[in-house]
């Protein structure tokens, strides 16, 4: 080790965003927990400002390359601003009611978990990398069991940190597995002491094996890629909904990222079917697989929107992962364009059921009776994510799930491809089933739903990106391609 | 004057569309909207001919593109050339003449309105065909003046021989007209476009086949033959008498008919390049005119006895036509006068074959019959429209120096070099000579041979006697324009290929003179002086006068020959439709509805069975797996270790991943087993399915 380079210019956005959530928790404290939107609106307005800096610093690397501020990272952080984003503006009807006295911890910790999201997605690096992930998910522990007088709340606090910390442990005991193999913690380094390693010794023992395992377990957690998905479902439905919502986007881009990076860039020599048995596409192929399989169909039978959602987040994850194991500029550019409309449309189907949870304090599918005549603009903006969801054109899921079976089908995972437009159909069951009971269910019809303004703008913000960004992709899958260029892919 | 002669045949367009929709109640002004709008053609058409004149025939083409194909484009737009010009006047003229005489003739009618609006609407097309500058243009326009033919012959509805003639009058010339189109779509085919100029120069070129060109002639000369009613499609136009007076002098005597002379004429290039073609047109034309005249012999219907008039002097000038083609194809510095011959005597036969028949109109709206038989001495009494028939009949003749004369001529000047087309020619002037005195002098001389007709019968009013006067003029002198001693006359105006002039032939002119005045002189001697009774004719030639009679017993033939053997092939078709056809449909039907029985069955219980299935097995997998997520985080991390441990046992020695997969499912099955009715934890779902 030379010089140690470090230029504090790039790593300005994170800086800020973490001094701003010490600034939102001061000031929820010094205002003595009395304004109960200001807080929120705080928050937003910081994720804002981080935005704005993040669009003028960025692009370079620092830290001996530890952190490396490329066009990916930039890409997946607004994905996270995004979610947080969206969270934070769903999350004012229990910041005025349920967490009232800890508004300021709420908030900040949401902006932690954003900040080790936007670490992780920088790492170029091991250590890095695994910092990051820690600093995203501990908040989320806390954030899960934020309602501590609520038994499911406390629960899926304490699962999530059970399996949690297994899972890192996993992860650091494949990490670790792979610096000794290596020698190094870089991955770019890694990529060439594999590569010389392979060529001078001919083929690499199942000490290799082990450590890919390790890694694509401790990672998939993060995902809830099946069968390491258990935990999502009792989480996503104990934590408070916003708080699940983040959790299923923003916390499961960070996974993707960290999987891209490590994968895609660090081991992108061992997905080729010739270095079997150490090939990890075949391995994340049948993860995927699995996934959309019990995600869509244990969705078939719930009756909890949030417990439904998580599974189909489970799926999701299942068809966003054919364009990861696609190996190419286009399966990575798809994964983030998949990342992209999957943000407007479940942060919107979440939003809603939060607003909805709100009202009426209830997350039970057949609770949704009869929405459409009470609240027939909040009935649309649920039906367009959940069709959206579902991959019905011209809505942003249509173009997703196209662009990913397309680089599936490139890639020549016809059965991949084949299963996915299977699952698609069951999935359409259990959504237009919500849909269903809004829509052609008699009801409660004198229920009335106020939308906190905040709450509106998350909903105009997920309608008009999945409306918009369906009909004309262009401009974010150009960035997304831009982006995956970075890997140089075929 | 020319740049916008495209508007001569919108006039009578725009009266049409003006009387159907505004002004039909009104009588009087629908009339005058029609009369005015073609009075305004009359003189745009002068106008045309004016200009035409100034350009030494160098015709004048404006086209606009309708339909743009890498295959094959079509346009619309107009070709004015001399024969155009000539037509133009022609027809606006005679419809003019027409309209107003109509004015007296149908005074009364219930259908005044309609009438005008269709002699508007017959108008505009028979002007869109001549001014048409491509074959597609002259298709439309060429159904269209069918249509308006159909609907003028079958005018009078009730009656039902109108309506038979009428739908006669359209299914038989569009026998023709099936051939007209295969000729085009063959001309489409081989020259790849429409438009007559660049089709005649690829034909001129030699870029189409003699083979073919001789199929397109003869096809083409088919739609002659459908509309100028020649051998053998013929039989219609005496049917087409039918309809009212005007339309027979309008349509099926100066205009509509000569359209297919007209179309021979525009194509002259194509039959000069075959001389089959040319020869074939001639023969029919011939044929036709012998025919037609032999039967007006006999004929006792005064417009029938007209309109086989009509039907052998087209003949004539299809025949005079087809002679120059012959003639060219042979020889293209021939000296023949056909094409002149045969559009001088279209334009000349127009004039006074329209006032034959205005002034047989005439007669029968003074006596109310067709039927020469119970006329006769009406000249005391239409003193103007016997003067007039008088003199139209001396023209058809071909009496010097009335217009007829100089055309007969030059269609005898025609045959020149074909002795038997000479003989024929000859022979039909001299029977043309003949019936048109036995009918002069049957309708107008001699003793009244039905008083009370005679007593009731009076001379028509002015508008009908001026058009007479009018046509008796252009009758007299607008062959004039063609006399052989003009070195500017009609010869060198309206010209195909070379300019030709052509001195006067004496000898010629002399024989037929001689030929006219004999038929005259033998109708003189048997139907005015009756020296010789016609009665002691009758009998003598008993069996040629029975099948005179009978029109060579046409109608018959096709009766017997095309029409009941298609009555009974479709009587048999109907019956096959109704026993094996609906037999065959209704067991169809039948089998169907078992079929759909059995499949209603299948679909019952094997679709639905597995549509159902897939939905039973995924509820079924669901409720697995349902149940796997038992809320134990103990257990989730057992699944994590015990998948993890397995890929990693399948990467190392796959054998082994079996023993471990076996493994797995035993112990997982026996605590399922065990476990079975065990309460589920946390936050798993208890809720009813609802």
């Amino acid at each position: 080790m030379e010089t140690f380079d470090y230029n504090l210019k790039l790593i300005i956005p994170e800086m800020f965003l973490f001094v701003w959530a010490l600034v939102v928790i001061v000031f929820d404290i010094s205002s003595k927990r009395r304004n109960s939107d200001s807080v929120g609106y705080l928050t937003m307005a910081g994720l804002a400002i981080t935005a704005v800096l993040l669009y003028n610093f960025h692009g370079g690397i620092s830290f001996n390359n530890m952190f490396s501020s490329d066009i990916l990272a930039l890409f997946f952080k607004v994905i996270f601003l995004g979610s947080a984003f969206m969270a934070v503006g769903s999350s004012f009807g229990l910041a005025s009611d349920k967490i009232k006295n800890h508004r300021g911890e709420y908030y900040g910790l949401i902006l932690f978990s954003t900040v080790g999201m936007m670490f992780l997605s920088s790492s170029n690096e091991l250590i890095s990398l695994y910092v990051g992930l820690e600093l995203t998910t501990i908040p989320l522990f806390v954030l899960a069991a934020f309602y501590k007088d609520k038994k499911t709340s406390v629960e899926a606090g304490m699962k999530y940190l059970i399996v949690g910390a297994f899972s890192s442990a996993v992860l650091l005991y494949g990490l670790s597995l792979l610096y000794g193999f290596t020698g190094t913690t870089d991955l770019t380094m890694i990529k060439i002491n594999l590569s010389l390693l392979f060529l001078s010794a001919g083929k690499i023992g199942p000490g290799l094996i082990l450590a890919i395992v390790m890694i694509i377990a401790g990672i998939s957690f993060k995902l809830a890629l099946v069968p390491f998905h258990m935990w999502a479902p009792d989480v996503y439905q104990g934590a408070p909904t916003p708080i699940t919502a983040f959790l299923s986007v923003g916390s499961k881009a960070a996974g993707v990222v960290a999987f891209a990076r490590i994968f895609v860039h660090g081991l992108i020599a061992f997905v080729d079917p010739v270095m079997k048995p150490l090939d990890w596409g075949i391995i994340v192929a049948v993860m995927a697989a699995a996934a959309m399989v019990v995600g869509n169909i244990t969705a078939l039978r719930q009756h909890n929107i949030k417990r439904m959602l998580a599974y189909s987040s489970i799926a999701q994850v299942g068809y966003l992962m054919i364009g990861m194991v696609a190996v190419s500029e286009l399966g990575i550019a798809s994964v983030g364009f998949y990342m992209f409309m999957y943000l407007f449309a479940n942060m919107g189907a979440f939003a809603v059921a939060t607003i909805f949870e709100d009202k009426t304090g209830s997350s039970s599918i057949s609770s949704y009776k009869g929405l459409s005549k009470s609240a027939p603009a909040l009935s649309a903006c649920m039906a367009i994510f959940l069709l959206s969801l579902t991959g019905i054109p011209p809505l942003g899921g249509f173009a997703a799930k196209y662009i990913v079976f397309a680089a599936g089908i490139q890639a020549g995972y016809y059965w991949l491809v084949i299963l996915g437009l299977l699952t698609s159909v069951v999935a359409l069951y259990y959504y237009a089933n919500v849909i269903k009971t809004m829509y052609f269910s008699d009801g409660n019809s004198d229920l009335k739903i106020n939308i906190h303004p905040a709450a509106r703008l998350v909903l105009v913000i997920g309608v008009i990106g999945v409306i918009i960004f369906g009909i004309y992709p262009e401009p974010i899958l150009n960035f997304a391609m831009e982006s995956a260029a970075l890997f140089a892919l075929p | 004057m020319l740049e916008n002669a495209y508007l001569i045949p919108i006039y009578p367009l725009l009266a049409f569309v003006i009387i159907i929709f505004a002004t039909r109640w009104k009588e009087k002004l629908s009339s005058a909207i029609s009369i005015a709008a073609i009075l305004v053609a009359v003189i745009h058409s002068i106008f045309v001919m004016i200009a035409v004149i100034g350009r030494h025939g160098v015709p004048f083409e404006l086209s606009v593109p309708f339909i743009e194909h890498p295959l094959i484009s079509l346009e619309t737009g107009i070709f004015i050339d001399p024969l155009t010009a000539v037509m133009l006047l022609v027809v606006t003229i005679v419809s003019g003449c027409v309209q107003i005489y109509s004015l007296g003739y149908m005074h009364g009618d219930p259908r005044w309105s309609r009438y005008f609006s269709y002699l508007s609407l017959f108008t505009f097309s028979m002007l869109g065909l001549v001014v048409a500058n491509n074959f597609f243009m002259i298709f439309i326009f060429w159904e269209l003046v069918g249509l308006t033919s159909y609907l003028l012959i079958g005018f009078w509805f009730e009656k039902d021989s109108a309506s038979d003639a009428g739908k006669k009058a359209f299914i038989t010339t569009r026998i023709g007209d099936l051939g007209f189109i295969i000729g085009i779509l063959l001309l489409a085919t081989y020259a790849g476009t429409l438009n007559y100029q660049e089709v005649f120069t690829k034909v001129a070129d030699g870029a189409v086949p003699v083979g073919v060109l001789t199929m397109i002639g003869i096809f083409i000369f088919c739609g002659a033959v459908g509309k100028s009613a020649q051998f053998p499609l013929h039989v219609w136009l005496p049917d087409a008498m039918e309809g009212p007076t005007p339309v027979s002098a309008l349509i099926h005597a100066a205009t509509m008919v000569a359209a297919g002379v007209y179309l021979v004429a525009r194509s002259m290039t194509l039959f000069v390049g075959s001389a089959e073609a040319a020869m074939t047109v001639a023969v029919i034309g011939l044929i036709t005119s012998f025919m037609a005249a032999s039967i007006a012999l006999v004929q006792n219907d005064i417009k029938r006895v007209l309109a086989y008039s009509t039907v052998s002097q087209l003949g004539y000038m299809i025949m005079a036509l087809g002679l120059y083609g012959f003639d060219v194809a042979k020889d293209p510095h021939s000296h023949s006068v056909g094409y002149f011959a045969g559009t001088f005597h279209l334009m000349t036969h127009a004039f006074f074959k329209a006032l034959l028949f205005l002034g047989a109109g005439s007669v029968i709206h003074a006596v109310h019959t067709n039927d020469i038989q119970e006329m006769g001495g009406l000249s005391k009494k239409m003193k103007i429209t016997s003067l007039t028939f008088f003199i139209a009949s001396l023209s058809i003749a071909g009496i010097f120096p009335l217009s007829g004369f100089w055309s007969k001529d030059e269609i005898v000047a025609a045959t020149l070099g074909h002795p038997v087309f000479m003989f024929f020619t000859l022979l039909i002037a001299f029977i043309t000579a003949f019936y048109m005195f036995r009918l002069c002098f049957l309708t107008f001389t001699g003793k009244p041979r039905n008083q009370e007709r005679f007593d009731h019968a009076h001379e028509s009013p002015k508008t009908m006697t001026m058009p007479l006067m009018f046509l008796a003029f252009l009758s007299v002198f607008a062959g004039w324009v063609g006399m052989p001693w003009l070195s500017h006359g009609f010869s060198s105006f309206v010209y195909t290929g070379e300019l030709q002039h052509h001195g006067p032939n004496y000898i010629v002119m002399l024989v037929s003179t001689i030929v006219a005045v004999s038929g005259i002189g033998l109708a003189y001697t048997v139907y005015f002086k009756k020296k010789i009774s016609a009665d002691v004719l009758m009998e003598k030639f008993k069996p040629l006068y029975t099948l005179l009679l009978n029109k060579y017993y046409f109608d018959e033939i096709y009766d017997k020959v095309i029409i009941k053997p298609l009555l009974a092939f479709t009587r048999m078709m109907w019956w096959s439709d109704a026993n094996i056809i609906d037999g065959l449909v209704n067991f169809v039907g039948w089998f169907t509805i078992k079929w759909a029985d059995a499949k209603m069955l299948f679909d019952k219980y094997i679709i639905d069975g597995a549509v159902n299935g897939a939905g039973t097995v995924c509820m079924a997998a669901s409720w697995l797996f349902k149940y796997v997520q038992n809320g134990s985080v103990q257990f989730y991390t057992l699944v994590v270790i015990t998948s993890a441990v397995g890929v990693i046992i399948y990467k190392v020695t796959p054998e082994g991943f079996v023993y471990y997969f076996i493994g797995v499912v035993v112990v997982a099955l026996a605590r399922f087993l065990m476990k079975m009715n065990r309460p589920e934890e946390g936050n798993v779902e208890t809720e009813p399915e609802g």
